[in-house]
C-alpha cells in the first residue's frame, strides 16, 4: 500500500545567529492510511517541527516528504497551500476556531475554501457537526462551547476539507482526561473507519492504549516506532465505539 | 463565505467607534474643504458666469473680473457694428466704498449694468425687480450682507460714495468672494459710484446671434477695434478662477486643508485596520495553514475595510450634509455637487483599503506555522 505520508532523510536546521540549530536530523517516518500514529517525545524534540513539515507549513532544510505520492518539498511557498488544502486536516491544541464565527459557521469556512458555498456547505457543516455528535451546536458560538466541544468543531471543520491526513498537534492538551480521550477515539475511528491517515504529536501517556504506533522522537532523531496492532483490537471494546456507532 | 470580516469588523464595538470616528472625521473635513474650494470657485467667477454675455471685450491684459480698466466708450459702438453681435452693453465692476446708517464704511463691489438687456444683471431675485432701478439712485444687494451694509429693507437710503443710494430690491445667495458684497445698479450710476468718467466703460459684453461662430465674431471684433482683449464667457470665468483661486493663495490652503484630512483619515484608518488585524493574526495564520491562499486572507482584509468606508461614508456625510445647509446661511457656500458625493465614495474606499494595504503586508508575511506555538 502507498503511504499516506512518506519522510525520506528529512532535516531540519533553524538559524540563530551565525549558527545553526538542528531541530531534525534525519528522520525516516511512513504514515499509512487508516493507521493513528502518535508522535511522542520530551519539549524540543523536534515533534512540532516534524508535523509542521509533514503539514507543508514548514519547508525542510533537507530530505524528502511524500504527500498522497507527491514530492512536495520541491514545491513553491504558492503551490503548497493547494496540497495542504487537497489533502491535509489541521486540528490544533488550542483548538484555533474563528471566535465570531458560530460552530457551523467555522466548518462553512473550511467548506468555502474548498468551494463549496450557499445551501450544500450549510448542509454539509451539518453532517459534519453531527458526525461529531455536536448536530445541536450549529449556531453556538466556541465561547458557548465546552473545551471538547470547541476540539470536536475544529475536528469536523478539519473533515469538511475530506483530507487523505488529519494532523494533530496535542489535540487533548487543553482538555479533561475523559473529554481528551472522547477527541483521541473520535480521530481514531475517523482513521479506521475512513481511512484517514492520523498523526498525533501528543505528551499524554493515557493514550497510548488507542495509537496504531508510537513514534518516538529524541533530539531530532526518531528512536523508535513499532507497530501496535495488539491495541486496534482493544479499541473496539472502549466506550466510542459504543457512543458514536 | 462566512461574514468572517463582518462578525471581526463589528466583534469590538471600541474599536469600530474609532476606525469610524477617523473615517468621518477624513469624510467631513475633505468634504468641508473640498466644498468650500467649489463654493469659492465658482463664487470668485458668478458675476461673469451669470453675465448672460457670450464675450468680455476688456482694455488690454486685464487679468480678472475685479481688475478691469477703463477705457472709450466708442468701442461700444466699434463692437455693436461686429457682424454677428446681436446686442453690446456697458458694463461696470469696481470697488468702492459703501456708508452705512451708522457711519461705518464698508467696501463693495458696484456692478452697474443695462437694465434694458438685463445683460451682466442680478439674478435670484427675491424682492423688488430689475426695472426698479430705473427709479433714481437705486440699488439691489444680496440679504446674505444685510447685517455687514446695515440694511433691513427696501427704500432704505445709503450712502456710496457720497452718492445717494437706495434700496430697491434683494437678490439671494450673490456671493462675493472678497469681503467685498455686490451693489447692482444701472450703468449711469455706476459710473458716479465709481468715478468712471463720463465716456468710459470698463468692459462690453457681448451677445451674439443665434448660430453665430463665437471664435470668427472674437476675431473680428479684434480686428476692428484697438487696444483690446476679448474673451469668451468661460475664459474669462477661468482666468478669475484661476487667480483668485490659485495666484492668491486662498484655492492652494484650501487643498492643501483637504488634503491634511485625507492624510489623517488615511493614519487613523491604517492604525485601526492594523491593529484589528494583529488582534485576528492568529485567525489568519490558522486560515493559511488550513490551506487559504494569500488572496483569501487578503479579501477577509479588504472586505473589512470596505464595510468600515461604507459605514464610515453614510455617517460622514449625513453630518457633511449638515454642515452644508449650515453654510447657506453664511458667507462662505460649502457646495456639495453630487458627483463629489459620488467621488467621495469612491475616495474613502480608496482611502480605506489603501490603510487595509499596511495589514496587508503584515499577513503576507505570516508564518503559518505560528499555529503549532503553543
Amino acid at each position: 500500500m502507498e503511504p499516506a505520508i512518506a519522510a525520506r532523510g528529512v532535516t531540519k536546521t533553524y538559524a540563530e545567529g551565525s549558527k545553526g540549530v538542528p531541530a531534525l536530523r534525519g528522520v525516516d517516518l511512513d504514515v499509512y492510511p487508516g493507521e493513528l500514529v502518535l508522535l511522542m517525545g520530551p519539549s524540543g524534540s523536534g515533534k512540532t517541527t516534524l508535523l509542521s513539515i509533514l503539514g507543508c507549513i514548514l519547508a525542510a532544510t533537507s530530505g524528502s516528504v511524500r504527500i498522497a505520492a507527491q514530492e512536495v518539498t520541491a514545491l513553491t511557498e504558492k503551490e503548497l497551500p493547494r496540497i495542504r488544502l487537497e489533502q491535509i486536516g489541521f486540528v490544533f491544541q488550542g483548538f484555533n476556531l474563528f471566535p465570531t464565527l458560530t460552530a457551523g459557521e467555522n466548518v462553512e469556512l473550511m467548506l468555502d475554501l474548498k468551494g463549496i458555498r450557499g445551501s450544500s456547505a450549510k448542509q454539509r457543516a451539518r453532517e459534519l457537526l453531527e458526525q461529531v455528535g455536536l448536530g445541536d451546536k450549529y449556531d453556538s458560538f466556541p465561547s458557548d462551547l465546552s473545551g471538547g466541544q470547541k476540539q470536536r468543531v475544529a475536528i469536523a471543520r478539519a473533515l469538511a476539507g475530506e483530507p487523505r491526513i488529519i494532523l494533530a498537534d496535542e489535540p487533548t492538551a487543553a482538555l479533561d482526561s475523559q473529554t481528551g480521550r472522547n477527541v483521541l477515539e473520535l480521530l481514531r475511528r475517523l482513521a479506521h473507519e475512513h481511512n484517514r491517515a492520523v498523526v498525533i504529536v501528543t505528551h499524554d501517556p493515557r493514550m497510548l492504549e488507542l495509537a496504531d504506533r508510537i513514534v518516538r522522537i529524541e533530539d531530532g532523531i526518531v528512536v523508535t516506532g513499532p507497530a501496535l496492532s495488539n491495541q486496534q483490537s482493544a479499541f473496539s471494546q472502549t466506550s466510542f465505539g459504543r457512543s458514536f456507532a | 463565505m462566512p461574514p468572517l470580516a463582518r462578525r471581526n469588523l463589528f466583534h469590538d464595538k471600541i474599536r469600530l467607534a474609532v476606525t469610524l470616528t477617523g473615517i468621518v472625521f477624513a469624510v467631513v473635513l475633505i468634504v468641508v474643504e473640498l466644498g468650500l474650494f467649489i463654493g469659492f470657485t465658482v463664487t470668485t467667477s458668478s458675476l461673469v458666469d451669470n453675465s448672460g454675455a457670450d464675450l468680455w471685450v476688456t482694455s488690454k491684459h486685464v487679468p480678472y473680473v475685479e481688475l478691469g480698466v477703463p477705457f472709450s466708450e466708442r468701442k461700444l459702438y466699434q463692437v455693436r457694428a461686429v457682424p454677428g453681435v446681436a446686442q453690446a452693453e456697458k458694463f461696470i465692476a469696481r470697488w468702492t466704498q459703501w456708508k452705512r446708517a451708522d457711519g461705518r464704511k464698508e467696501s463693495v463691489q458696484i456692478v452697474g449694468f443695462n437694465p434694458d438687456t438685463r445683460i451682466g444683471g442680478p439674478w435670484n431675485l427675491v424682492a423688488g425687480s430689475v426695472q426698479d432701478l430705473r427709479t433714481p439712485d437705486t440699488v439691489i444687494v444680496d440679504e446674505i450682507y444685510k447685517s455687514k451694509l446695515g440694511v433691513s429693507r427696501v427704500g432704505e437710503v445709503f450712502e456710496v460714495n457720497d452718492h445717494r443710494a437706495r434700496i430697491a430690491g434683494f437678490t439671494r445667495g450673490i456671493r462675493a468672494f472678497t469681503t467685498s458684497p455686490y451693489v447692482f445698479t444701472t450703468f449711469k450710476r455706476a459710473q458716479d459710484y465709481t468715478r468712471v468718467p463720463a465716456g468710459q466703460t470698463i468692459f462690453v459684453l457681448v451677445k451674439t446671434v443665434p448660430g453665430a461662430n463665437l471664435e470668427q465674431v472674437r476675431r473680428d471684433i479684434l480686428e476692428r477695434v484697438k487696444d483690446v482683449d476679448v474673451f469668451t464667457t468661460p475664459e474669462f470665468s477661468r482666468m478669475t478662477r484661476f487667480y483668485w483661486m490659485f495666484t492668491t493663495g486662498a484655492g492652494v490652503a484650501v487643498l492643501l486643508a483637504a488634503l491634511l484630512g485625507l492624510i489623517v483619515g488615511f493614519v487613523v484608518v491604517a492604525q485601526t485596520i492594523y491593529a484589528t488585524t494583529v488582534d485576528h493574526l492568529r485567525e489568519f495564520g490558522t486560515l493559511k495553514a488550513m490551506g487559504a491562499p494569500n488572496r483569501y486572507v487578503y479579501k477577509v482584509i479588504i472586505e473589512q475595510a470596505a464595510l468600515s468606508a461604507f459605514l464610515g461614508y453614510l455617517l460622514g456625510m449625513t453630518a457633511s450634509i449638515f454642515v452644508v445647509r449650515a453654510s447657506q446661511h453664511g458667507g462662505a457656500a460649502i457646495v456639495l455637487p453630487w458627483p463629489m458625493a459620488i467621488g467621495m465614495f469612491f475616495l474613502t474606499l480608496g482611502m480605506c483599503v489603501a490603510a487595509a494595504l499596511v495589514s496587508i503586508n503584515k499577513v503576507t508575511h505570516l508564518d503559518p506555522a505560528m499555529v503549532f506555538k503553543g
